[in-house]
Formats: C-alpha cells, sequence, structure tokens
C-alpha cells in the first residue's frame, strides 16, 4: 500500500536525516547498519538478499513516534526490550524512533508525562505507533488500573483508537495474559478486546521475545505495512511454526528418548521434555530458532518444558504445567509430526472441555493457528 | 497548604500515586496509593502447587527471580523436601546476580536522573570530565575521547528537536547541583550500564534459559541438568562463561558503580538529613549456605531493628506480622481495625474510590489497593538497607568494613544511613558484596561438580500422589527490594491458599488502624521542595526505595476461608 503512495509511508511528514546518517554520527558503521538488516531478514524469515531493500527503507523512512502504555503488567515486556540482542542498532532504531513515552524509563513524571502524551495524541494523530504491555480491566468502571486518575480502558480508546496501529507485547496486552486467568477477578482483557477499532498486531509471549517486536517494527518501515499474521493476529514470521516442529530436541520425540526424571541420564543428554510437559507441540513462536538474550538459550534447550507462554489464556489451558499432554497412540518414528499434532490438538481439547476450566481453544491443526478461536 | 498530586510516579515498576500536602516549602503530609490491581493469588486458588512459581513469577517482571524462588521455597517447606546443594548453589547464583544487575539499573535508569541533569552534561568540558572521573576510579573508557564522543551523541540527539523519554523532565531545577562534568561522567555510565546489565544478565539465561522470567525452577532443585560430558547440560563451558561475566560484574560494580556513587553523593550530602522514614528495618535474611534451613546458615543475616537502635537485633518471628485494610480498598469479614496474620487472611476487594477520571483520592478514607503490613504492630522498612543494617548491627565483618568505609568517605556518621542518601548509598554497598561473594558459589559448585555430585533435583516427592493429603508452608527470599514471604496451604494436592507478602507492600504501605504511616509516606513529610509543580525532591525519596507497584499488590483467598497454620521452620 505505503509503497505507491508515500503520503501514506508511516512518519513521511518528519523531514529527516537518513538513518545511515544517524548511525554514523553515533559511531555505527554502514558495515554494522547492514549486519542489522541482514540479522532482521533471518527473523523475519526473508532471503539475505532483502537486506539491501530493508537497508533502503530504512534509510529513507523518516521514523515515527512511538508511545509505550503499560497497564496490568509485571514490565516485563519492558525488561525484555532492555536485553535485546543486536543492542546499538536495535536500541538506536527504537531511538531514531523516538520513544515519546514510557513510564518505566521516562525522565518525566506526574502531570508533565501526561501532558507529553496528550500532545502526541493530539499533534500526531493517526501517526503515532502505540505499543500495549498489560491487560485491560474492564470490571468496575476500570478501577483496578488508573494512571493519572484515569481508567486503563479510557487511556487506551484514546491513545490506541488514535494512532496509526497498535503493537500489544506479551501475552496479557494480546489476549489478556494472567490477570485474565481463570476466575479473572477484575474482568481484564487484551487490547483488541478492548479497544475493538483499533489496528492491532500481537506479539504475545511471557514476554515477548525482544527481536520479534524490532522486526515488526522494521517491517513496517520496510514494506508501508504490517506482517501478514494468523487469525490470532500473530506474524506468521514468528509465530508460524510450532515450537515442536524447530525443536532441538525434536530428534529424540521422533526416536522415543525422553527424560523421565528431572537430573536423569536422558535429561542431561538433552532428550525430549514431552514426558515432562513440554507444551512445545501445542504452541506457536520462535523461540527454538531466535532464542533469548542474544541467542544465549531458551526453555526447552535449557532443560524446562515450555509452558505455552504464547497462545491465548495459556495460563487455563497450559496447566498444571507438568502434565503431558494427552497420550497419543502411535507416535514414534513411523509417525509424522502433522499426524502427532493432529492427534494432540483433538485430544488436548477434549481434554479442556473435560477439565471444564474454559472452552476448548483449539479445533483443529493449522500450522498457522487458522481455526483457533 | 496545597496540595500535590504526583500521578505516574515514573521510572519505577508498576502503578504508583503519590498526594502530598505542602507548607512552608516542605511536605506537610503524603500518601501512598497504588492504583492497580490484578489478584493473582485467587487465580492461584485450586492449581497445582508444583506450577505455583510460574504464576507468582509474574507478580513482577523487573525483579524477576523472587517471587519463583519465595514460591518455590514455601512449597518446599510444606513438603519437607530437601534441595541438592547444587540447586541451592545455582540459586544463589542466580539471586545474586539479580540483585547486582537490579540494583545497577534502579541506580542509573531509576534513580540518577533525580540527582543528574543529563541536559547540562553539554556544557561540560571533556577533559575536565576525564580528570575528574581518572581522580575516583581507574575505569579504562574514562578517556577525554570517549567523553567528547558521548558528549557529541548527547549533542547529536538533542540536535535532532526530540529528546524522546527524556522530554519534560525538571530539568534546569535548582535542587540539581553536580558539575557538568559530574553530569557528562554520569550520563555516559547511564549509556554503558545499559549495555553492561544485558550483558551480565546472560548468567540467567545460561543457568534459568531465558531473562527476564526464567524457567527453570522446580520444586525441589531446578531444571538445568548438569553432565561435564554433554552439550545439552551445565558443562565446563558454560561454567566458564559465567564466570567471566561474573567478572564483568564485578568490574563494572568496583570501578564504575560505586565510584559514581560517592560522587554523586558527595555533593548531596544534605540528603543525609532527609527521607527518614519509619526508622524499623526488617530483613529475613538470605543465601542459605547448605540445606538445613538454619537462620544461622544465612550469608545475610535476618532480624529486626527497632527505632534506629542499632545496639539490638530481634529475632524475626512471622507470627507477630498482621496486616490491615482500615485504609485499603478491601473489606475484612470480622470488620475494621483489626490485623490480620497471613494465615487468617481475607481478602475482599471493595473499590471505594472516587470513580475515574478523578483529581483526588479520599485520603482520609480508603485509598490505596495496598494493604497495611505491620509486625508487632509496627511499619517496617524494608530492603537494602534495612539488609545492611541489621548486618552491621550484628557485627558481619565485611558489612562493617564497607558501611564504614563509604562512612568515612563522604565524611559523616553512622546516624546519615537513615535518610534517603543513606538508602541509595546502601543499595551499592550492598551490590559491591554480592558482586565480590558471586564467584565463591560458582567456585563451590564447580568443586561439587569436580567431585563427581551431578545432583540437581530431589524427586522423592515430585509425584502429588506422595503427598499428604493437607500441608503447609512458608518460604522467605530477601529480593532486591526486601523481604518477601510466600505462605501456601495445600489440600489433595491443590492449593486452597496462597499470599505474598511483599517488600513493597511494606515499603509502600498506607496508613494502618491507627493512622501511623508507611515507610514512604513517613520518609517525605520534612521533606523541602522548591517548586511544587516541580516535585524533583519527592521523586528522590520515593526512588531511593526503589517502588515495585505490581508486586505490592496482591489478593488473597476469597470470603470464609477457615484459618490456616503454617508449620514453621
Amino acid at each position: 500500500m505505503g509503497k505507491k503512495n508515500g503520503t501514506e509511508r508511516i512518519g513521511s511528514t518528519q523531514e529527516r536525516l537518513p538513518l545511515s546518517e544517524i548511525l554514523e554520527l553515533n559511531g555505527i558503521s554502514r558495515r554494522d547498519f547492514m549486519k542489522f538488516c541482514t540479522a532482521m531478514c533471518a527473523v523475519l524469515a526473508l532471503p539475505a538478499a532483502s537486506a539491501p531493500r530493508i537497508a533502503q527503507a530504512l534509510d529513507t523512512v523518516a521514523r515515527p513516534t512511538l508511545v509505550w502504555l503499560e497497564f496490568q503488567d509485571c514490565a516485563g515486556n519492558t525488561e525484555a526490550l532492555l536485553r535485546a540482542s543486536n543492542p546499538t542498532v536495535a536500541e538506536l532504531i527504537l531511538d531514531v524512533l523516538s520513544i515519546d513515552y514510557h513510564e518505566t524509563i521516562m525522565a518525566a513524571a506526574g502531570h508533565q508525562s501526561e501532558e507529553t502524551l496528550a500532545r502526541v495524541v493530539k499533534e500526531q494523530k493517526g501517526k503515532y505507533i502505540a505499543v500495549v504491555e498489560g491487560s485491560i480491566p474492564l470490571k468496575g468502571d476500570g478501577v483496578y488500573c488508573c494512571i493519572g486518575g484515569r481508567s486503563a480502558v479510557d487511556i487506551a480508546r484514546e491513545v490506541c483508537g488514535n494512532a496509526l496501529a497498535t503493537i500489544t507485547v506479551g501475552s496479557c496486552a494480546a489476549f489478556g495474559g494472567i490477570p485474565a486467568a481463570h476466575p479473572n477477578p477484575t474482568g481484564a482483557v487484551g487490547l483488541k478486546d478492548a479497544v475493538p477499532g483499533a489496528t492491532v498486531i500481537n506479539l504475545p509471549g511471557c514476554p515477548l521475545n525482544p527481536d520479534n517486536l524490532t522486526a515488526t517494527v522494521v517491517h513496517y518501515l520496510t514494506f508501508g505495512k504490517l506482517p501478514a499474521t494468523d487469525s490470532l493476529g500473530r506474524p506468521l514470521f514468528a509465530y508460524g511454526k510450532r515450537i515442536h516442529d524447530a525443536c532441538e530436541r525434536r530428534s529424540h520425540f521422533d526416536a522415543g528418548q525422553y527424560v523421565e526424571q528431572w537430573g536423569d541420564s536422558a535429561h542431561r543428554k538433552g532428550h525430549c521434555l514431552y514426558k515432562m510437559g513440554c507444551k512445545g507441540p501445542e504452541t506457536y513462536n520462535n523461540c527454538p530458532t531466535q532464542r533469548f538474550n542474544e541467542k544465549t538459550s531458551w526453555p526447552v534447550g535449557s532443560g524446562h518444558g515450555c509452558v505455552g507462554c504464547s497462545q491465548p489464556l495459556f495460563w487455563n489451558t497450559m496447566t498444571p504445567f507438568y502434565r503431558r499432554l494427552p497420550n497419543v497412540p502411535g507416535f514414534g518414528v513411523e509417525a509424522t509430526a502433522d499426524k502427532i499434532g493432529v492427534g494432540l490438538a483433538v485430544a488436548t481439547a477434549a481434554a479442556f472441555a473435560a477439565h471444564g476450566v474454559i472452552a476448548a481453544f483449539r479445533h483443529g491443526d493449522d500450522s498457522e493457528g487458522k481455526g483457533e478461536d | 497548604m496545597a496540595k500535590i498530586v504526583i500521578d505516574p510516579i515514573t521510572r519505577i515498576e508498576g502503578h504508583l500515586r503519590i498526594e502530598a500536602t505542602v507548607e512552608g516549602g516542605r511536605v506537610s503530609d503524603a500518601w501512598s496509593s497504588s492504583t492497580m490491581f490484578r489478584g493473582i493469588e485467587t487465580i492461584l486458588k485450586g492449581r497445582d502447587p508444583r506450577d505455583a512459581w510460574v504464576f507468582t513469577q509474574r507478580f513482577c517482571g523487573v525483579c524477576t527471580t523472587v517471587h519463583a524462588i519465595a514460591s518455590i521455597r514455601c512449597v518446599e517447606n510444606a513438603l519437607k523436601v530437601k534441595v541438592p546443594p547444587n540447586a541451592e548453589l545455582i540459586r544463589n547464583i542466580i539471586i545474586g546476580i539479580q540483585n547486582v544487575q537490579d540494583h545497577v539499573i534502579h541506580f542509573y535508569h531509576l534513580h540518577a536522573l533525580d540527582w543528574v541533569d543529563i541536559t547540562r552534561a553539554l556544557k561540560a568540558d571533556p577533559t575536565k570530565t576525564a580528570a575528574l572521573a581518572a581522580s575516583i576510579s581507574d575505569w579504562p573508557l574514562n578517556s577525554a575521547a570517549y567523553f567528547k564522543g558521548v558528549q557529541d551523541k548527547l549533542k547529536a540527539f538533542v540536535g535532532r528537536g526530540r529528546l524522546g523519554p527524556f522530554a519534560n523532565a525538571y530539568w534546569g531545577h535548582p535542587a540539581y547541583k553536580l558539575p557538568p562534568e559530574a553530569e557528562l561522567m554520569a550520563t555516559a555510565h547511564y549509556l554503558e550500564a545499559l549495555e553492561w546489565q544485558k550483558d551480565i544478565i546472560r548468567i540467567h539465561a545460561i543457568l534459568g534459559s531465558k531473562n527476564p522470567h526464567p524457567q527453570t525452577f522446580l520444586v525441589g532443585g531446578m531444571a538445568i541438568a548438569i553432565d561435564p560430558d554433554s552439550q545439552s547440560a551445565l558443562n565446563d563451558d558454560k561454567l566458564t562463561e559465567i564466570r567471566l561475566l561474573l567478572r564483568k560484574a564485578r568490574a563494572f560494580v568496583e570501578q564504575v558503580y560505586i565510584p559514581d556513587l560517592l560522587a554523586i553523593a558527595s555533593f548531596y550530602k544534605e540528603w543525609a538529613g532527609y527521607g527518614g522514614g519509619v526508622g524499623n528495618f526488617m530483613s529475613y535474611g538470605e543465601y542459605p549456605q547448605d540445606s538445613s534451613g538454619k537462620p544461622e546458615m544465612l550469608w545475610m543475616p535476618p532480624g529486626i531493628i527497632v527505632n534506629k537502635d542499632l545496639s539490638r537485633i530481634y529475632p524475626v518471628d512471622h507470627k507477630k506480622i498482621s496486616e490491615y485494610v482500615d485504609h485499603s480498598w478491601y473489606d475484612y469479614s470480622a470488620g475494621q481495625g483489626k490485623g490480620l496474620h497471613p494465615w487468617e487472611g481475607e481478602t475482599q476487594d471493595n473499590y471505594t474510590g472516587p470513580k475515574p477520571p478523578y483529581q483526588f483520592l479520599d485520603t482520609e478514607r480508603k485509598y490505596s489497593w495496598v494493604k497495611a503490613p505491620r509486625y508487632q504492630d509496627m511499619p517496617m522498612e524494608v530492603g537494602p538497607l534495612a539488609r545492611m543494617l541489621v548486618a552491621y548491627a550484628s557485627g558481619q565483618k565485611d558489612v562493617r568494613k564497607a558501611v564504614d568505609g563509604v562512612l568515612a568517605k563522604l565524611g559523616v556518621g553512622p546516624e546519615a544511613l537513615f535518610s534517603t542518601l543513606g538508602r541509595t548509598a546502601a543499595r551499592g554497598i550492598e551490590t559491591l558484596l554480592i558482586a565480590q561473594q558471586l564467584p565463591v558459589w560458582l567456585d563451590r559448585l564447580t568443586a561439587n561438580i569436580a567431585g563427581g555430585d551431578l545432583a540437581i533435583h530431589n524427586n522423592e516427592l515430585w509425584d502429588p500422589a506422595s503427598w499428604p493429603a493437607e500441608v503447609q508452608g512458608y518460604g522467605w527470599h530477601e529480593a532486591p527490594r526486601g523481604s518477601l514471604g510466600h505462605w501456601i496451604r495445600i489440600k489433595q494436592q491443590k492449593i486452597l491458599n496462597y499470599q505474598a507478602v511483599v517488600p513493597s507492600t511494606w515499603n509502600a504501605s498506607p496508613r494502618d488502624a491507627k493512622g501511623v504511616r508507611g515507610p514512604y509516606e513517613a520518609a517525605l513529610v520534612g521533606t523541602p521542595l522548591a517548586d511544587p509543580e516541580k516535585p524533583l525532591e519527592i521523586l528522590r525519596t520515593v526512588h531511593s526505595f526503589d517502588p515495585c507497584l505490581a508486586c505490592a499488590v496482591h489478593l488473597l483467598d476469597a470470603v470464609g476461608n477457615e484459618m490456616v497454620r503454617v508449620r514453621v521452620l
């Protein structure tokens, strides 16, 4: 869309130095910048040949304002942002984005901070990006979360309703997360349910992988549109594959080699955690390939099962965390991943319904998450 | 008399609001309010106790390990599970590096801008800045060229006309007193610390798979296997990487954080006279040196100090803890005016505040989602200052030496500790001591592994079918922000009741039944305010506690729960 019509490109109203020049000023070489663009290609699942295109786009597009709202949150996604890999350049990208409002890091306080937010909404209506962390309580007129005397839902309607787009970071903002876990004492919901009219892209996870946030923003700047998503609003470049299918322990699953006890020899050798309750077969995210903290590790890699934290209502559907997913006859070397997936999904859905915690959340095994409600 | 409101208090975790009255240029009274509530303890009821740590970890993403630790400890206490020494050492390393990283982030990214006016760093002479830095530290980066580079970066940033997160702050406020060179030095280290913190916390990723929210905790041990002959377990490669990161952590603390802290503090000595607070201090003690669970085997000692009297240390008895709701948005079935022990704790949320949007809260009545915990009816301050005071008064040699050294450098007496400045200094001292101790735990872990001990988890009671029908327990932890306790009652393998009394509940407490102020509130009274429109001085004192409000607010059991009995350690 925005590629043909320049006026629709985000941030195009601001005249600024090309990013590469700003980076040069900040001591980042052209070479580092290209390395960053190539890394972004990897996260976005694009061929490395796309790097020059990303570089060109980042260079010519002026970057818009970003405001980061925190509601019923634990600041875990904010902390994740502080640990972002590709740090120097990524942080600069975010710096160049101009983060005008973020309670945890901003210097201003009290009404001076709220003035800043109001100014962005007024003066840059329809041009800024909103990032939302934390769920929004709807019960009791929203009294369970107030900032500056205003309820979270009131703030979200105004700020996200007037934004170019809203990116939810973490499962709370995307789907309600832990405050919405049974019995949801405060009537907490995700952003899309609180502000149905907003343009939203969901980056769930508890917390999200910050590389996926950077990649989403870069995708936006490069192609002038939001990345393609599954039916849950999650970008396919990050959430298009099951953890199980990209897992480094997958060969042990196929070979029937399982950890039976914490610390046993199978655990020490890195065998499959399926029997210890791993939810990888039910979870869509790029943890196995993207990893965390500069690609140091990820939960299954370190020896604990996946808890399914990027799935809606995982606090209800994936618990108890140490109970293995319903046993499906026939898995092992001869069964294909997809057959197992179908079997697991159906059996899990039945188990959830029987458990009576919530309605089953998955009806099929579409790898893009279609069919989930 | 004017009433002012600061909402949101930024550069903290969570949603905090301060209302204060001002008379004659000073704060005459103050009210601390938390304006966010999630109800995680209600959500825990009926669930598998082995899952609880994953839930409670989400109390907070900043002190991201602490509620996981307290949770597994309370379940282990209830089930009488002994944790293998390797798991205990790995936990100590995870806890220790969390404290080091969290305290440094607090100093540079959450607190420093209360003392450092970064806009004046533009006026500094980089050569003089390098000379100043060289006079306090031999940190290799501190050169004139380096500071010039930072200043140029800052100039380019300001020159682009958008200050981003630094916009609209209290810059130019008369209470800022540093020379421009110190401002430039601190600004450079603000940026350096941002890089450093993400590097050293990779220790959590190595031992815990990721940070925030590491995911290798287990009731009974840890889920990271140990095997020197496996790539998929904790091996020598990974231990070496941790050793190098610990070295990096310690170097920055010794050569950057502590010198900066002392240099900045020396320009603000009058803040040793403000922000004193309630004068009572509590620490549960931390870092078990073995699996005995005995208080005397904790590296940091437990204890209570009353009314600033360092000549007496009282033991901590959790039966003397109770929580009031007279000024909090909850009801008690037996009515107001009485405190309830966590065992008998009940919480029915009942918001009676103004309907949003509102201008002021009704501070005469109920005004916060935080309850008012009291120890023998006394408010308690918890956190690094409390821990250092308890260790100091207990005569711990390392702490005595470090504290006396800092006091001598600043040319102040021990009474200066009871203040905003003392709180900020104590956090630095603690960071230094932990950074120096961490390699000791790593050495012990390495020695265990070298001796053939690969045990990481005690499986005996992993299967819930092996549990008694009813058990209860509690787990204590000294988190970066202070004393944290989780209480659990388990019935038929399920959580019957769960409660957390957390550091910021103690510190951010509203008034109790007798109208006695909580620590933030008490500390703010008497604070000078040069400009009530820009209450920078209030931020200094509130930030000196390192507030963490998402942690502080929690909801307990539903109505009508029977009394919970907890087995004492």
